[in-house]
């Protein structure tokens, strides 16, 4: 019982985290049309300004605003000077130049921090157990990453159906070339659009960075996975990626913490302690595949033509 | 025409060149520089059988890779057993990656365009954490290969210049083979329905079993490539198929010209080359290397060959 109302949590929290790296991503591909690699960059980038802040200032939530702030501008000033001369070509040439960015950004990481990893040390009143059933104990800081998370995914829901700036991003995911006819200045809005990614990118990677170690590359593997789950939300759609990323955090994470039991009581103890981890690993992208066989366009497509 | 004959001359020069490496490497003693240049064939190779459904068929598979780790495998696996004959080994790795291609293909084919660059790189990444899982050939850690891939006696894989031989050997074996399918009716059909598949198949072409088809010939073609670069390493592991990898192979197609026939092998070429002096003159090598990259997309339509065509244009 224990073990399962934590593995439950566990799985809820990351799935919030990919949330936010998702919502970005889908964002940016769903109203500028950009395939960007580099958001996971983003992601290592928010984790390691805020391993630094956190350090220069000496408390964890200045370190992680400033780290916030930081993303965003880093976001800003990568769409003004690169990306945004991208729109309007080939995916293939967004997956080249961001993937070249990504060798940027690794190596400029390993210049200027070394290539040993960071560590991101929490407050005392962020490493108690809190009760949340009786005899429960979790963790404060994964519950307010939780909290955090749902809070942003509120603002972003209000904000984009809610305010003017939200319609206007929605009438540019619909319909690009209009919005632009109608006067809306639609280079702000994409250069809002992406700083806004970045800065969700951002956020999901400094609250990651206490639990796991800030480290070159920690961008690649999380990029795959927000990708997984834009596709299996339908690109463009922010609830889509937000079903989509509970559902696949929630999907590895119970894989992983139960695939191996289940798997013992079906297969001899050899077997099962090998195939496990792979078949864990595995799950989300045969989810994946599934969802495309079945349905190409995703679960909940954003604009049905 | 004068065009054209730029881009010849420098495909030529090229091609020359590969083909007197070796005599260079003797005469100077730069044994370094044919290792170098036969992981760069191994490589032009694999992205050449990229090109092929990338440039020619305009199907974007981000999972290319997984062959390479396929046609790895299936040499150092059968090694592992103890059956060290090319013969056996390297038809193995061939129909592996044809019936992984077979496969993947029939499932993927059903997207369309980004869908397809992720469902792809969703099965390559399957590959990939497979490969992880597999305890009695090394997992996560890889698989060494002791001994080469044996051809009783016809050819030494242990000899440096006999190995390079029989990779360029294989790569032109490849470049023929590709030219000959680009311009033979299917070929055509093919590029046909990369323009436009909605009219194709009105006229009555069945346009899914022509991309599979061909889908499977590209995937048929890196298998060989994988096997040859295991033999090269004489080691093979998982992160060959990591998805990392798959996107340097996309680089040195779109970095060489997409859809020409020697764009991929002087892309594979370049970047590789690239990536080797930078590391000489800098540890940080990305640092340019990227920033570089972006330039190529920004500035450099149609990769090296399109640059090249325009020089010879004026």
């Amino acid at each position: 019982m224990l073990l399962v109302v934590e593995q439950f949590l566990n799985g809820l929290q990351f799935g919030l985290l990919l949330f936010l790296l998702a919502a970005g991503l889908t964002l940016v591909f769903g109203i500028m049309d950009l395939v960007n690699l580099a958001h996971g960059s983003l992601y290592m980038m928010g984790a390691y300004f805020a391993a630094t802040f956190a350090a220069w200032t000496g408390s964890f939530l200045l370190g992680a605003l400033m780290a916030l702030g930081a993303t965003l501008v880093l976001g800003i000033v990568l769409e003004v000077t690169a990306l945004r001369h991208l729109y309007g070509r080939d995916h293939l040439d967004h997956v080249l130049a961001t993937f070249g960015l990504i060798l940027f950004f690794n190596e400029a990481v390993r210049l200027i921090w070394g290539p040993a990893g960071l560590a991101l040390p929490l407050p005392a009143w962020l490493t108690v157990p809190v009760p949340i059933l009786p005899g429960i104990h979790y963790p404060a800081y994964r519950l307010a990453i939780i909290a955090v998370a749902l809070l942003v995914a509120l603002l972003l829901y209000l904000g984009v159906m809610r305010t003017r700036i939200g319609m206007l991003i929605r009438a540019g995911a619909s319909n690009r070339e209009m919005i632009g006819a109608l006067g809306i200045n639609i280079k702000l809005l994409y250069t809002l659009v992406f700083g806004l990614g970045a800065a969700l990118a951002g956020l999901a990677g400094l609250m990651q960075a206490p639990i796991l170690t800030v480290q070159i590359g920690m961008g690649e593997n999380i990029l795959i996975l927000a990708f997984v789950i834009i596709v299996i939300g339908g690109i463009g759609s922010i609830r889509g990626a937000f079903l989509a990323a509970i559902f696949v955090g929630m999907i590895d994470t119970l894989g992983r913490a139960f695939l191996p039991n289940l798997l013992r009581q079906v297969l001899s103890g050899a077997a099962a302690s090998t195939a496990a981890p792979a078949l864990s690993s595995m799950l989300i992208y045969l989810l994946m595949a599934i969802v495309l066989v079945v349905r190409p366009e995703g679960l909940f497509p954003a604009n049905r033509r | 025409m004068k065009s054209l004959s730029v881009s010849k001359a420098v495909t030529a020069l090229m091609l020359a060149g590969l083909v007197l490496l070796p005599l260079y490497s003797h005469l100077s003693g730069n044994i370094f520089i044919l290792t170098l240049f036969t992981r760069i064939i191994i490589l032009a190779l694999a992205a050449a059988s990229l090109n092929l459904i990338m440039g020619f068929a305009g199907l974007m598979s981000f999972g290319h890779a997984a062959y390479l780790g396929i046609g790895g495998y299936a040499v150092g696996m059968l090694a592992q057993e103890g059956v060290g004959s090319g013969f056996i080994q390297f038809p193995v790795a061939v129909a592996a990656s044809a019936i992984y291609a077979l496969v993947i293909g029939a499932l993927s084919l059903r997207t369309r365009g980004v869908y397809f660059i992720m469902i792809t790189l969703a099965f390559a990444q399957m590959a990939y954490y497979v490969a992880s899982g597999l305890a009695r050939y090394g997992g996560d850690d890889g698989l060494t290969i002791y001994k080469r891939s044996d051809f009783s006696g016809l050819i030494d894989l242990g000899n440096r210049t006999q190995f390079y031989y029989l990779c360029l050997a294989c790569l032109f074996g490849v470049m023929l083979l590709i030219w000959r399918i680009v311009n033979s009716r299917f070929g055509l059909v093919v590029q046909g329905l990369r323009s436009n598949e909605q009219r194709m198949q009105a006229i009555g072409f069945p346009a899914k079993r022509y991309q599979l088809v061909c889908f499977v010939i590209s995937g048929t073609m890196c298998g060989l490539a994988g096997a040859l670069l295991a033999n090269n390493t004489d080691f093979v592991s998982p992160a060959v198929m990591y998805w990392t990898r798959s996107g340097d192979l996309m680089v040195m197609v779109i970095l060489g010209g997409m859809g020409t026939l020697f764009g991929p092998v002087m892309g594979a070429v370049v970047f590789l080359l690239l990536e080797e002096l930078l590391s000489q003159i800098t540890e940080y090598w990305a640092l340019i290397l990227g920033p570089l990259l972006l330039l190529i997309v920004l500035f450099g339509r149609g990769g090296i060959m399109g640059a090249l065509g325009r020089a010879g244009r004026g």
